[in-house]
């Protein structure tokens, strides 16, 4: 679908000349985010500098009926900041400001583009940090991040990113601009923030969010551990966490992942070991000493390897290098592969593990792992060669068997980078028909227009379904809401 | 696809074996964005390392053609290659650009030479370099350059107006001597290039390179008829002329030298490439001897007095992600009695300079000198040290259009101070 001439040059009259992308090159680059499988170009990008110049665009694309996708730093992993229809890509790189830190009141105002590290770094000075530490937090946007719900290695301890979400500014699908929550907690009425986070662009474009802030814990201590198997790393996560433990971190990686990250960013992981693991304790020094001893036992109970603590802040960061930057090192192993993001029941980490190294056998690929064991919620990476059309039907297969065996065991087909276009189909499997039809009626709400991200979080076509055939939007524009 | 006709404006380099397996190495993370000078300041993916990366690929996988608008990303591009040290996946984001610019000069071919050529046929000349300079001596002694800045003659060339600006500082002739025996007792012999805006520009620090090294028992090697390293020719795809330099260059060395030492961070990362586009014979096994001059200092036995100086340090980029030297530097600085070393926030996003680029993108090269000079008066040092030309240039004009007075040196000057063979 081609922009009217008259749509590009409201747009343009609203950012100017220098905020907007027309040419076929600029356009092009758009097309995908990290999960490049699905491209999908929009018919012109707008890189707007404020709430107000956000509310112009929204309204010329309800005029003209043109779809609207956000986009931030593009490093979402589930297709969501591609255009499948084309229209309208509205980039928040441009509104990267932080409005205002309030350390009195726990909380910083920023603008949805910012970098999530970014925060961090402007508080780390006074001895604050902001909790959700998605691996993309060197390049991921905050507003990005509220988007997908997204989680994190230090989730496990503190929460994902709804948990930290005080107040959004957001522009609906209706045109309003919207102030959710605020800086008190617990607003009376409808938790509408809850609501509005994780809605990944389909009700609106958020302009500004207030996080919480945390204060810095007093000791921090990181403890990698060595195993011969992913199995044995695993029955060592139960136990830590049986054991009444709350790591502020518990990450797995198997041996494939140790060799790319070793080789893509120096950590230096143990290379001979099947697994390691990595965990994090903070909090009080002397929990933080006595939890150490603990966790470090377990690890030698259950056959580590090895179990050694980062000796000061410089080994530590290293040690998260290496884990933050894991996707990105998979480039060392394949040039295409598909990232899954499912969760099982922490006490079913060995079954699915089995099962896991059992599907990559049957379709001939490898699964290399890197995940958040502590929370059950796997990254399985499906390595597969893009050229070979035969090869991605297989790694199809290996993915779509994975996440049916997760949901057999009790799981869900997303934990943390959301649903998209990737996972829209997946979601019967988890949710009832009463179910989605209640979130198509509750996105209509939002965006009776269905001009807002549209092809994302939702199954849209029935055939993707099982069965489920999902309602069109039905509340008429300026119904009863 | 608008743009190239068939035959020229399809990728050549880029489409090799080598080529495609570099651009697809990058799984599109995005983990280079923040890092990016361009990215930085339009928050663009075109103009980004991964938008730029997926550019060159639908180039090289025929999906695009050579259009202006894809040189237009390119060109841009300052090819500082900070995305390289924050790639995870290890894409030799430099080599692509160098190896798409290739591609995209053959598609310019013969056309007006512009600015862009006529910088390539002055810089990689010392010679030329020299004269010029002579004829800007007199143009700011006959007071032609205050004419031309007060009537704004410049105002609508902005390339032409970056250049007056950086011709700021014009110092007389430094003799360096082409041999000065090393202090006993002697631990080598290594060569020092001269380098063609170093030895006209900054002569001075040439001599303190050679007088240091001497001092820390090395015997110093400057011939006088040494050429030009091909940085310049390399970054602009002149892959042609780039090896026919360094062939040269690598003729001028003797061969039986421990090292050749750089004050230059753009020569000496492009020299250490050599065996890269050079891979058989002397060019590479040069480019295995290639080493900054802070490599060999850091730790040498120097006699030093104290220097009461509070100094921050800039990266320069062809050192600190060209050719991963960071801590040498550093180490040199710190090693200086009484300086305090501050550390320089983004200490290595790009100044701005990026050989030629100033001049030829004065818009985007300003905006990045300008982040720069912030971030280094906010530090509250008194200089600011940085191991290239092009940065001592770009930061120094960068500092005076702020009205600041932070000295911008070559950390060797500091050190050549502190062991009391600097200027007085």
């Amino acid at each position: 679908m081609a922009l009217s001439a008259q749509v590009v040059s409201a747009l343009a009259a609203i950012v100017g000349e220098t905020g907007i992308v027309v040419s076929p090159e600029g356009r092009m680059t758009y097309e995908c985010d990290m999960h490049t499988f699905y491209k999908g170009a929009p018919d012109v990008v707008v890189l707007p500098t404020s709430a107000e110049q956000v509310e112009a665009i929204v309204g010329v694309c309800r005029a003209h009926r043109v779809p609207i996708v956000p986009r931030g730093s593009g490093t979402g992993l589930i297709g969501g900041a591609m255009a499948p229809a084309g229209g309208v890509m509205v980039s928040m790189t441009r509104m990267n400001a932080i409005l205002e830190i309030d350390l009195a009141s726990r909380c910083a105002t920023v603008q949805p583009g910012l970098i999530n590290l970014w925060l961090t770094r402007a508080v780390a000075g006074r001895g604050w940090f902001f909790a959700p530490d998605p691996s993309s937090q060197m390049v991921s946007s905050i507003g990005g991040n509220v988007s997908t719900n997204a989680g994190g290695p230090h989730c496990l301890k503190y929460g994902i990113t709804t948990n930290h979400v005080l107040g959004l500014e957001i522009v609906t699908g209706r045109g309003e601009r919207l102030r959710l929550g605020g800086k008190a907690p617990d607003p009376p009425g409808y938790d509408l923030v809850g609501t509005a986070v994780g809605a990944e662009g389909t009700f609106g474009l958020v302009t500004a969010v207030t996080v919480r802030l945390l204060h810095a814990p007093e000791a921090v201590k990181t403890v990698l551990a060595a195993f011969r198997s992913v199995v044995e790393a695993s029955q060592t996560v139960s136990a830590i966490i049986a054991a009444g433990m709350i790591p502020a971190a518990l990450e797995m990686l198997d041996a494939a992942m140790i060799g790319a990250i070793n080789a893509g960013t120096g950590a230096g992981y143990p290379a001979d070991a099947g697994a390691v693991l990595l965990i994090e304790l903070d909090g009080p020094r002397a929990e933080v000493e006595a939890q150490g001893v603990r966790a470090a036992a377990l690890c030698r109970e259950h056959g580590a390897l090895s179990v050694s603590v980062a000796r000061d802040e410089a080994e530590r960061a290293l040690l998260w290098k290496g884990r933050k930057e894991a996707a990105g090192a998979v480039g060392r192993l394949t040039a295409a592969y598909l990232l899954q993001d499912a969760v099982v029941p922490r006490s079913k980490l060995p079954d699915i593990m089995r099962e896991m190294a059992a599907i990559g056998e049957r379709q001939g690929l490898l699964i290399a792992n890197v995940f958040h064991a502590g929370d059950g919620n796997l990254h399985p990476i499906i390595c597969y060669d893009d050229r070979d059309p035969a090869q991605l039907a297989r790694a199809k297969e290996a993915n779509e068997s994975l996440l049916r065996a997760c949901i057999a065991l009790g799981g869900s087909v997303t934990g943390e980078h959301g649903v998209g276009v990737d996972k829209a189909k997946n979601l019967p499997l988890q949710y009832g028909e009463a179910d989605l039809n209640f979130m198509y009626r509750l996105r209509g709400v939002f965006d009776p227009r269905g001009l807002m991200n549209p092809g994302k979080l939702l199954p849209s076509h029935p055939a993707c379904g099982e069965g489920f055939r999902p309602a069109r939007p039905v509340l008429p524009e300026g119904a009863w809401v | 696809m608008p743009g190239g006709s068939q035959g020229e404006g399809r990728a050549g380099g880029l489409a090799s074996a080598e080529g495609l397996a570099g651009l697809r190495a990058c799984v599109h993370c995005g983990i280079c964005l923040p890092q990016c000078p361009t990215y930085r300041v339009l928050g663009e993916e075109m103009d980004s390392p991964r938008g730029r990366l997926y550019l060159m690929r639908a180039v090289a996988e025929g999906r695009l053609d050579i259009t202006d608008g894809y040189t237009r990303h390119l060109d841009l591009c300052l090819g500082c290659r900070a995305c390289e040290t924050a790639c995870p996946a290890g894409v030799p984001f430099g080599r692509l650009l160098e190896t798409a610019r290739g591609d995209m000069e053959r598609r310019r071919g013969r056309g007006r030479p512009g600015l862009r050529g006529l910088l390539l046929a002055l810089f990689p000349h010392p010679d030329r370099v020299g004269a010029l300079l002579a004829l800007a001596r007199l143009y700011r002694q006959v007071g032609l350059q205050r004419l031309v800045r007060a009537r704004g003659w410049l105002a609508r060339a902005p390339g032409l107006a970056a250049m007056d600006v950086l011709l700021d500082r014009l110092p007389a002739a430094v003799p360096v001597p082409e041999y000065l025996p090393g202090r006993e007792p002697v631990r080598g012999r290594v060569g020092l290039l001269a380098g063609c805006v170093q030895r006209h520009l900054y002569p001075d620090v040439n001599r303190d390179t050679a007088r240091l090294l001497s001092l820390a028992g090395w015997d110093v090697v400057t011939q006088a008829r040494q050429g030009c390293c091909g940085a310049l020719d390399l970054h602009a795809g002149r892959l042609g002329t780039f090896r026919r330099r360094a062939r040269a260059l690598t003729a001028a060395f003797p061969r039986d030298l421990d090292w050749v030492v750089t004050n230059a961070a753009g020569c000496g990362s492009a020299m250490r490439e050599y065996g890269h586009w050079l891979p058989d014979g002397e060019a590479a096994a040069l480019a295995g001897r290639t080493r900054d001059v802070s490599e060999l200092l850091a730790d040498a036995d120097l006699p030093l007095r104290p220097l009461p100086l509070t100094v921050t340090y800039h990266d320069a980029c062809h050192l600190a992600h060209g050719q991963r030297v960071r801590a040498e530097p550093r180490a040199m600085l710190r090693r200086i009695p009484g300086l305090r070393l501050v550390e320089l926030a983004d200490s290595d996003l790009c100044c701005g300079s990026a050989g030629i680029y100033n001049i030829l993108e004065p818009e985007m090269a300003g905006r990045l000198a300008e982040m720069k000079v912030e971030s280094i008066v906010e530090t509250g040092a008194t200089a600011v040290a940085t191991g290239n030309p092009g940065c001592l240039m770009q930061i120094a004009a960068g500092l005076r259009r702020r009205g600041s007075a932070v000295e911008v040196v070559h950390p060797v000057t500091l050190l050549a101070r502190a062991a009391g063979v600097g200027e007085p």
